[in-house]
């Protein structure tokens, strides 16, 4: 697993990467254009008000779409097919790229609920986002 | 708003795609000069009313891609530009070289995508590993290197892929109608000698027995990349009147950029050619029913299925009906993407854009041989970048 590429966070993304090492989701959110935003910037999207503050969320959502891959979409997954690649809708609003995880890909549906899988990775100190059915 | 439809294609270059490079190594300002002197050729003029190119970057330099092919092809240019928009570049590169043609900056201008990565090499500095990241960006600081490689989201045929899942949950899905798009494309291919699978018919059964690649896209229903490269001349009216070839205007355009990551496509289902087209039809004053020929953008069936829901030719969302029910040869109803499209054509790389525009002009010009139709007058064209991110439609005629 460690051969795969991993996020490096940066000065303005710290926080969220912080909140998963923490098992808990921190977005930003846009007083306001009363939106949450996904992911970090330095200016809410849209109106690039300077207004942006970090809440918690669920992380609880819906599967917004999703593909099965059979083939590796990158050398580094060879061995982690098929890959059960995801796009989630959080109940707050944004989308997430994400992997789906302790499931089958028969039993996905679009619109389906899920919920967060906090995947650590302590050697490269990162927690990553990961989605299973919620239970 | 708008172009008076006074710049036109005056001549084009369009190399069949080759699956393994067979042609001689070139560098790409290499290939740029071929292609231009072809594309000038074919024009029957010469290089000395060109002032102006557009490129889409040249691979032996990052930066300073236009002062580097104007040096090159010893030609001073009033208008040089790069336009980075995937497979939507040629498109964007067609209309703003006619905007150029008709602010008066330019008489002529070169509008050239080398296709070919079999450059020559060096025992000294062998070639960069280009690495597997492809068309999202793995450098710090990328939003992709943060958020979507982490979890294996990379490459086209995933996100493609998420596109056509998401389709099938919203309006169903019936796989025969996306493969059908695919075998047309390939009976236009068979009437077509340069295309790559010309003598190679195939029939739906065939396509939905190849290789599930990313459910629900199978092998068939995917782009194989080639060598190759294309590229046009766009002139004014002035110009266009020594060309022998019948002048092919344009007379109307749009682009929308939105994205670059489908995840966050304000709707997923809606692509951008719906403003590009809608912006394009408009300006041109043109119904979809006056279109002879579409040449939509295929990197894969499902491209080309939203693409005619989005950009007005059917309604959204019946796309799988429309493609049903019309023939899409060129001896069909709805000629689509006549001389086979990318998928059976062939894609030269960030060339395969640039099928579509010359196809359309090919059509206009009357020189489509086996696959010509009938009378074609009015060409639809559209590009499609990144993850249908990034889409331009051009309207083309002749006169």
């Amino acid at each position: 697993m460690t051969n795969k590429p991993m996020p490096e966070p940066t000065p303005v993304s710290a926080p969220f990467w912080q909140s998963l090492r923490e098992h808990r989701i921190r977005i930003q959110y846009s007083p306001a254009a009363e939106q949450y935003v996904f992911y970090p910037r330095i200016l809410a999207p849209r109106t690039l008000a300077d207004d942006l503050e970090w809440r918690d969320i669920s992380g609880h959502g819906t599967l917004y779409t999703f593909t099965v891959g059979d083939r590796p979409t990158a050398p580094p997954w060879s061995d982690s097919l098929p890959q059960l690649l995801a796009v989630v809708e959080w109940d707050e609003g944004p989308r997430v790229s994400t992997e789906i995880v302790n499931a089958q890909p028969g039993e996905l549906k679009v619109g389906m609920r899920v919920q967060p899988v906090f995947c650590d990775y302590p050697d490269d100190g990162i927690t990553l986002l990961r989605y299973e059915p919620e239970n | 708003m708008g172009l008076r439809g006074e710049a036109a294609i005056i001549g084009m270059v369009e190399l069949a795609p080759h699956r393994k490079p067979t042609r001689t190594p070139r560098f790409s300002i290499e290939q740029w000069a071929l292609l231009s002197a072809s594309a000038l050729a074919d024009a029957g003029i010469d290089a000395s009313s060109v002032n102006g190119l557009i490129s889409s970057g040249i691979s032996e330099s990052d930066k300073f891609a236009p002062a580097t092919l104007s040096e090159y092809l010893g030609i001073p240019i009033n208008y040089g530009e790069v336009v980075d928009l995937g497979g939507a570049t040629a498109a964007g590169m067609v209309w703003r070289a006619a905007v150029a043609v008709e602010l008066g900056l330019c008489d002529s201008v070169l509008v050239m995508l080398p296709g070919s990565r079999d450059f020559p090499t060096s025992s000294r500095r062998p070639a960069a590993d280009r690495g597997y990241s492809g068309a999202s960006s793995n450098n710090f600081g990328s939003p992709q290197a943060e958020f979507e490689i982490p979890y294996g989201n990379l490459g086209q045929n995933a996100p493609y892929a998420q596109i056509a899942r998401r389709y099938a949950s919203t309006f169903g899905y019936d796989p025969r109608a996306t493969a059908k798009i695919a075998v047309d494309q390939r009976t236009n291919a068979c009437a077509t000698p340069d295309a790559v699978f010309y003598g190679k018919a195939i029939t739906v059964e065939d396509v939905l027995a190849s290789p599930m690649v990313a459910d629900p896209i199978h092998m068939l229903e995917m782009v194989m990349t080639c060598h190759g490269g294309a590229g046009v001349i766009v002139a004014n009216a002035e110009v266009a009147k020594r060309s022998r070839n019948r002048p092919v205007w344009i007379k109307g355009f749009g682009e929308r950029i939105s994205y670059k990551t489908p995840t966050y496509a304000e709707d997923l289902l809606r692509s951008p050619i719906s403003q590009a087209a809608q912006t394009a039809f408009g300006m041109a004053a043109i119904g979809r029913d006056e279109v002879d020929v579409a040449s939509i953008y295929d990197c894969y069936t499902i491209t080309v299925l939203m693409s005619l829901e989005d950009a007005g030719f059917c309604e959204k969302g019946k796309g799988m009906e429309f493609v049903s029910s019309h023939d899409l040869t060129f001896r069909g109803d709805f000629p689509l993407n006549t001389a086979g499209g990318q998928l059976s054509f062939g894609q030269a790389g960030i060339a395969g854009g640039m099928h579509h525009v010359c196809d359309g002009a090919r059509q206009i010009m009357g020189r489509a041989g086996a696959a010509q139709v009938p009378d074609c007058n009015t060409a639809f064209v559209s590009g499609n970048g990144g993850i249908m991110s990034e889409q331009a439609a051009l309207i083309l005629q002749g006169d």
